[in-house]
């Protein structure tokens, strides 16, 4: 009798505590100190990460055989904006690509430039921060090949990239990444996907392929590059639309 | 033995200051992950085999979004239930990692895990099959001792399920996609990774459903009370049974 008590005590004590606990989390992440050692996982990911993949490690590449059958968008869909569809009406003839801030010589590429230079092909798994997956084919220049032609100064330390849809408030994408990432040989500015020019959906007429990393990383739409010694002054400071917004991490490699 | 009149024994030693850290540090570490890997599940609860898959793929698994009583946080949050998932992975992966080495050390995985000869005889397994579906658990000094099934399950647990708990969560990042690139082609893909981390996790809880009433039939309050300070009161013997 007893222990048939101390059992259901047991068991209802449990399920409670679990509860409780689950809400005691909740009530702690409001907590700025905790939040700030919660999200300092961040930083230990990436330094694990970064000692295990060694600079250059590729992500992996697969055969053209080997893609999604339909390569799903996601976040914009369409800019929708007056500017962009005006853009879009004439196929991007008058879009033009920007890179500047800590550079030596700012660029301003139209998209037959970004064609003539030389180009990397790769079919590679694209890894939403949601948990599904798609492969497709890439083809683009290489981001070092822009940087290297815009000379870019030793001062800088992030590349930012700012995209043409507004996400509310008059407040546009952009992401940013590191000089590891930057310079990494699958760090292309893509303009086309599965040998087609890249789609509205997937972010025409460029869009960031930075393979070692999720979705969110990969800014579509793509207007302006700009270099920055740090990223304190961009946005909400955080690096990133999403990071800003909704705290997601900066780096995304996992 | 069984004449002679048996001593009642007395409290014993039974858990090391390893696995009782270890033990409640892991159940809580588990716990969370499990809450805050069903709000990261939310996000996209579609599963699938293979390297991709996405809407418009064929998914062996599609549920309805896991309620708020399950998840961590308690509402729908992505980056603060991945937030809470990537810092507790760290804390479970380093833990077990330091419990395997320091049980290794201390012969607790030689002494008390590993399988003696003869256990695994099919004879000696039926029967404690057996006698564990009738309820009767080892009394006296034989409750010191993990029984074949006991064993079976903790080394499956702790050599089995929770490894591949960090290698499918590994081979779903493509940072460690780059690191390591064989680890996902060996799981079948990250899609593939994915439904084994989930079907993992079940079988965790499913071990836990089943650990959870083998403590409470076996005497809750002593077993507690082991694992949290180590000392353990061994069942006295049964009465004898009546002849049959």
């Amino acid at each position: 009798m007893t222990s048939a008590l101390s059992r259901r005590a047991l068991v209802g004590g449990l399920a409670a505590g679990a509860m409780g606990l689950l809400t005691g989390c909740d009530r702690l992440a409001r907590d700025e100190r905790f939040r700030r050692a919660l999200f300092s996982a961040e930083n230990m990911h990436k330094w694990l990460q970064r000692s295990l993949q060694g600079r250059e490690a590729l992500a992996r590449e697969f055969r053209p055989d080997q893609r999604s059958p339909i390569f799903r968008g996601n976040g914009t869909l369409n800019p929708n904006t007056d500017g962009y569809k005006a853009l879009w009406r004439e196929e991007f003839r008058t879009w033009r690509l920007r890179v500047d801030g800590l550079v030596a010589r700012p660029l301003s590429l139209s998209l037959a430039q970004l064609h003539a230079m030389p180009q990397r092909v790769q079919t590679t798994r694209h890894d939403c921060v949601e948990g599904w997956s798609a492969i497709g084919t890439w083809r683009g220049v290489p981001l070092r090949t822009v940087l290297d032609a815009a000379a870019l100064s030793t001062r800088a330390r992030y590349l930012v990239f700012h995209c043409m849809d507004d996400m509310g408030g008059g407040r546009d994408y952009y992401e940013s990444i590191d000089l590891v990432d930057a310079f990494h040989p699958q760090t292309i500015l893509a303009h086309s996907l599965n040998d087609a020019p890249l789609p509205v959906t997937n972010g025409a007429p460029l869009r960031l392929r930075v393979e070692r990393q999720l979705g969110y990383k990969q800014a579509k739409y793509l207007a302006r590059i700009e270099a920055v010694a740090d990223l304190a002054q961009i946005g909400g400071g955080k690096g990133g639309f999403w990071e800003d917004v909704a705290g997601y991490e900066w780096y995304a490699g996992i | 033995m069984d004449d002679s009149k048996p001593a009642l024994p007395g409290p014993v030693r039974r858990h090391r200051v390893s696995t009782r850290l270890w033990h409640w540090t892991n159940a809580l570490c588990v716990y969370l992950l499990l809450a805050s890997g069903l709000g990261i599940f939310n996000a996209h609860p579609r599963l699938y085999w293979g390297e991709y898959g996405a809407n418009f793929d064929h998914a062996w698994l599609t549920l309805q979004r896991f309620g708020g009583a399950w998840t961590l946080p308690g509402h729908y949050d992505l980056a603060m239930s991945r937030r809470w998932h990537l810092s507790l992975a760290l804390v479970f992966g380093v833990t077990l990692l330091v419990y395997l080495l320091w049980s290794l050390a201390n012969r607790h995985v030689g002494r008390d895990l590993a399988f003696r000869r003869g256990e695994l005889a099919p004879r000696h397994v039926w029967r404690e099959i057996r006698d564990h579906a009738r309820l009767r658990f080892p009394t006296g000094m034989a409750a010191l001792r993990y029984n074949v099934l006991q064993k079976a399950s903790y080394i499956g647990v702790i050599f089995i399920l929770l490894p591949l708990m960090i290698l499918t969560g590994l081979a779903m990042s493509p940072g460690m996609d780059a690191a390591w690139p064989w680890l996902t082609g060996l799981l079948g893909g990250r899609q593939s990774a994915r439904s084994i981390h989930f079907i993992t996790a079940w079988l965790l809880v499913a071990f836990f459903v089943v650990h959870i009433v083998m403590v409470l039939l076996a005497g809750p309050l002593s077993g507690m009370r082991a694992m949290v300070t180590g000392w353990y009161r061994p069942p006295p013997p049964r009465d004898r049974e009546p002849a049959a």
